[in-house]
């Protein structure tokens, strides 16, 4: 019943926060070499949505499928292919950059320092590589996450936010590169509340309270 | 190219035993609660030494139970405060791995630790220095059970803001066996009886633990993800 088996089907999902009903049966449909731009007002579940189609938060009605398959069923598959950037960068003040690239890319695939070092050049942080995550300012550690989800080379990118704490020429990067992912076949949800002036397929999912 | 499971848990250990050393204070912290509740006993029963040497292995045991809780309650919580948890969590690899190597890190770096320097502590407390094979043992055993116990209650604790009170709560009644036969095989091993018994009780409820803690951890991670 599937059509579309190379991608991304969120279907009919509800979720419940307390006695908040957030999430009202929102579905979605994420092509390979497509991008949905996920936008609405503060409180409307965008980042819970996120947590859903990544597998972190269990819906309480309808299901998320990765290929035609479920997600829940084919956690170590679907995560394999998956890069979640969560609103926070998710880096240990007490490591450096590459060590934080390292260890988090490291669980995923195999990489060489090159390989990461190549991925914090891209993103416009090499300069930082070795320096401890904590005296870096929100933008750097930005881009440094930015860089984790280039490194684990996957084809699906879930991103809370991405152009949060940028400058200009950040939010270009950031626009460049989904553009780039996109243009290479992989596919993206994309959290975001300004326009992504994107030229490649971009969908638009907007939630309401 | 995926990772295994084997090589994840290496990876891991290695990611916190790297945080650990940046951060030398919280790695001195247990010991050095360690050092001075233990030394605060013979201070506090000063007229009364010969009492001291009855109670030494119930006072070791006490003071490196709590000692070693004192750290759990880090386990997951910065992980969990910052991010990385769910990073960890999508990363491909099972929770339960996850959960092994970052116990395992945390026994090696307060647990053992405490194993190391008991040898001074039950020197402070007269406990005669043929005792000590035995206490060394049964604490290395006693330590990595509560870890496999703290694990469970550090995740279930992890979105609390004051979980570590909540976390000795559920802990520690469940680490009353390890204070029982623990402190019995120390004893027994001052008075030159046979200390084979409470070791091996010791020993069952360690391997018992850490057969089954870290599915149990696993599973109250992926609640308080959510």
């Amino acid at each position: 019943m599937n059509s579309t088996p190379d991608g991304l089907t969120v279907d009919k999902i509800h979720v419940w926060r307390g006695d908040r009903h957030v999430l009202r049966g929102v579905s979605a449909q994420v092509r390979a070499g497509e991008l949905v731009h996920v936008s609405g007002p503060n409180g409307t579940g965008k980042t819970t949505l996120l947590r859903v189609v990544s597998g972190l938060l269990r819906p309480e009605q309808g299901q998320v499928s990765w290929r035609g398959r479920s997600i829940v069923s084919h956690r170590t598959d679907y995560q394999a292919a998956l890069a979640y950037a969560a609103h926070e960068p998710a880096l240990k003040g007490d490591l450096t950059a590459l060590e934080n690239l390292r260890f988090s890319v490291g669980l995923k695939r195999r990489s060489s320092a090159a390989e990461l070092r190549g991925a914090l050049e891209r993103t416009g942080v090499s300069a930082c590589a070795d320096l401890p995550a904590r005296v870096l300012s929100a933008g750097q550690r930005r881009r440094v996450s930015l860089a984790r989800v280039i490194a684990m080379q996957a084809s699906v990118w879930l991103l809370d936010e991405p152009y949060a704490n940028l400058d200009a020429a950040g939010s270009e990067l950031v626009s460049a590169l989904l553009q780039g992912h996109v243009e290479a076949g992989g596919l993206a949800l994309v959290v975001a509340h300004r326009d992504l002036a994107l030229r490649c397929n971009v969908r638009h999912l907007e939630l309401h309270s | 190219m995926t990772v295994g499971a084997w090589e994840a848990f290496w990876l891991i250990v290695h990611r916190e035993m790297r945080l650990s050393f940046r951060r030398p204070e919280q790695l001195l912290q247990p010991l050095v609660f360690f050092l001075i509740v233990t030394t605060l006993f013979p201070l506090g029963l000063s007229l009364r030494l010969s009492l001291l040497k009855d109670i030494a292995p119930g006072v070791l045991w006490v003071a490196a139970l709590l000692a070693s809780l004192l750290s759990l309650d880090s386990l997951f919580k910065s992980d969990a405060d910052d991010g990385t948890l769910e990073q960890l969590a999508l990363s491909g690899q099972g929770l339960t791995v996850i959960v092994v190597a970052k116990t395992v890190a945390h026994w090696l770096v307060t647990g053992l630790a405490l194993v190391l320097v008991s040898p001074i502590v039950g020197t402070a407390l007269g406990i005669p220095t043929d005792a000590f094979a035995t206490m060394l043992l049964s604490l290395a055993l006693g330590t990595l059970t509560l870890s496999w116990l703290g694990a469970i209650g550090a995740g279930l604790t992890i979105g609390l803001r004051r979980g570590n009170v909540l976390l000795s709560l559920i802990v520690l009644p469940l680490a009353t066996p390890l204070l029982i036969f623990g402190a019995a095989a120390t004893e027994r091993a001052i008075s030159g009886a046979s200390v084979v018994g409470a070791l091996y009780f010791l020993a069952a409820l360690c391997v018992f633990t850490c057969t089954l803690a870290p599915f149990a951890a696993a599973a109250a991670l992926r609640i308080t993800l959510e």
